[in-house]
């Protein structure tokens, strides 16, 4: 609650620029291992991001969702397939795609400012007082006005995300790939934390790839549900979930979530009982 | 308001962890003067401390080594050995462990020459040492560099190495070079580990220099140093003597890892919050 009031307070004036890129992934397969012995990880996986909506992908855990995240972000390359940027193929990481990942990428001898500041200040493309004013906002507007000389490791959870929230947004991607942010926060920082992303994005409408295996986080958050097959992982259904926005927390208690939450679970435990069965 | 508060903590349990420290050094002593003096009140002597000279003897010792120069001497020359190698340990071995961290070709060419070296304990190089270096001081030298070397060397590989891959990942989303991954994420990742390291190797260097001191017999005592100065105390025959020699290394390497944790906490902010 406290989080909100502070985003709501504050964030009158504009802070970051709304400019969203489409993404596609084509064919997109991925092995790890030699060829005689090979764990087939992605196979022929296609999904089309429109740009600036909120797109979720959800899988049974070990699927390959991270493999697909590192593809995306470029830390990996497919062995076939692309990936594309408004129709331009990626040729590694960029900070045109910005990743916020499992549990906090903070880098811990930097402040919370230094952490902000740090992709700008390095490329050069913002300096001095146009620069400070911009990071002392952005972080302002995630709640953390207070904390910006204070090292990760005296941050919360929910700040640490929060502030690495600020550090993505700063370096204005038109794509924000979110690999399992929340994982990690206790229930109660998680949904408020879910609150707090899904304003941000109403906000700015920056195309968004969440990664998930929470399937209420997942409706709560979606415009489109792309449910992911056990391994190989290929897509296996693309969902569009049509809850009115703004969205509050008590729409999840509405018959129509209700039907989304039905589907993909029935989905989504089908391929995990799969993945279970390979185990026995 | 806040910061007087703060520091009237500080001072209040300073003073407990001085208290603390203090009465344990005591309390030592007790036992260390009944234990060496069992024998004469109980005619039964402790296996193990019976002939050991009581506290107050070697304090006297003490006192009596204290206004000679020459003791001082063998502090300067042991120090002087000591950080001559330990600091050229960590100018050769801090970028040789980087280099073997962040290059895979550098690792492939030099990491089983180093791992076949490593196992080699420093003593067992003194020999040679003292045939191939042309002084006494270089061969002393050279084989607490080889104390302190492979230790650096192992913690800088290993610290980084096992920085987190979502640090490098996330800066070259941001549009990092080579160079910036390198000074911004790799060296300060590595520090911690680069003051373990330091720590472990100057506690080697000091067991090496006196060991190295022993062996070499070092000429005049002024030039022996502490070790030899330990060494020509049990020649003579003077118990406390000895004993004094083993307390004044003790302090060394006290002062010596105290320095190194100082600098630690100056240069790693981020680390003194827990």
């Amino acid at each position: 609650m406290a989080v909100k009031q502070t985003l709501k307070s504050k964030s009158t004036k504009k802070v970051v620029p709304n400019d969203a890129s489409s993404v596609t992934l084509r064919n997109v397969s991925k092995s790890y291992g030699e060829v005689w012995l090979s764990d087939d990880v992605l196979k022929d996986v296609t999904i089309e991001f429109p740009a600036g909506e909120l797109t979720v992908i959800v899988g049974p855990s070990g699927c390959g969702k991270s493999t697909l995240v590192n593809i995306m972000a470029g830390f990996e390359t497919p062995d076939s397939g692309e990936v594309l940027i408004d129709n331009k193929p990626i040729t590694g990481p960029a900070k045109d795609r910005m990743v916020v990942f499992q549990e906090t990428a903070l880098i811990p001898w930097q402040t919370t400012y230094e952490n902000v500041v740090f992709g700008p200040k390095m490329r050069g493309d913002k300096s001095g007082q146009a620069l400070k004013d911009e990071a002392e906002a952005l972080l302002v507007k995630v709640g953390l006005g207070e904390f910006i000389h204070k090292y990760p490791i005296q941050l919360s959870g929910g700040m640490q995300r929060r502030a690495e929230l600020a550090r993505a947004l700063i370096n204005e991607p038109t794509v924000m790939i979110m690999d399992e942010p929340f994982r990690g926060l206790d229930a109660m920082s998680r949904s408020l934390m879910q609150e707090f992303f899904l304003d941000l994005f109403e906000e700015n409408k920056k195309t968004n790839i969440f990664v998930t295996s929470e399937i209420d986080e997942a409706i709560f958050l979606a415009d489109n549900l792309v449910v992911l097959s056990n391994k190989p992982t290929t897509v296996q259904t693309v969902m569009n979930i049509k809850l009115p926005r703004p969205r509050d927390y008590k729409m999840l208690t509405t018959e129509q979530a209700f039907k989304y939450k039905k589907k993909a679970m029935e989905l989504l435990h089908d391929e995990a009982m799969k993945s279970f069965a390979v185990l026995k | 308001m806040t910061a007087t508060k703060k520091s009237f903590f500080a001072k209040f349990t300073g003073q407990v962890t001085l208290k603390r420290g203090v009465s344990a050094i005591l309390i030592f002593l007790v036992i260390w003067h009944v234990g060496a003096l069992f024998d004469d009140w109980f005619g039964v002597d402790i296996i193990g401390i019976g002939l050991v000279p009581p506290p107050a003897d070697v304090f006297a010792a003490f006192l009596e080594v204290i206004p000679k120069i020459g003791y001082w001497q063998s502090w300067v020359s042991s120090f002087s050995r000591v950080l001559t190698g330990f600091l050229v340990a960590m100018l050769i071995g801090i970028p040789f462990g980087l280099l073997l961290a962040v290059n895979r070709y550098f690792r492939g060419l030099f990491f089983p020459p180093f791992e076949i070296l490593r196992p080699i304990p420093p003593l067992a190089w003194v020999p040679a040492s003292l045939i191939f270096w042309p002084t006494n001081e270089m061969s002393i030298a050279f084989v607490t560099f080889l104390g302190a070397f492979f230790t650096i060397v192992i913690n800088v590989l290993g610290g980084a190495r096992s920085i987190d891959i979502s640090y490098l990942r996330a800066a070259q989303s941001m549009g990092a070079s080579q160079f910036d991954l390198f000074w911004k994420i790799v060296l300060p990742g590595t520090l911690p580990s680069i003051f373990t390291g330091a720590a472990v190797g100057m506690g080697i260097t000091w067991e090496v220099v006196l060991a190295a001191e022993m062996i070499s017999g070092g000429g005049t005592q002024g030039g022996g140093g502490l070790g030899f100065f330990i060494w020509n105390s049990y020649m003579g025959g003077s118990l406390e003597q000895i004993v004094v020699g083993m307390i004044s290394i003790g302090i060394a390497g006290y002062l010596s890892s105290s320095a190194i944790r100082k600098l630690g906490y100056f240069m790693m902010p981020w680390r003194r919050l827990f």
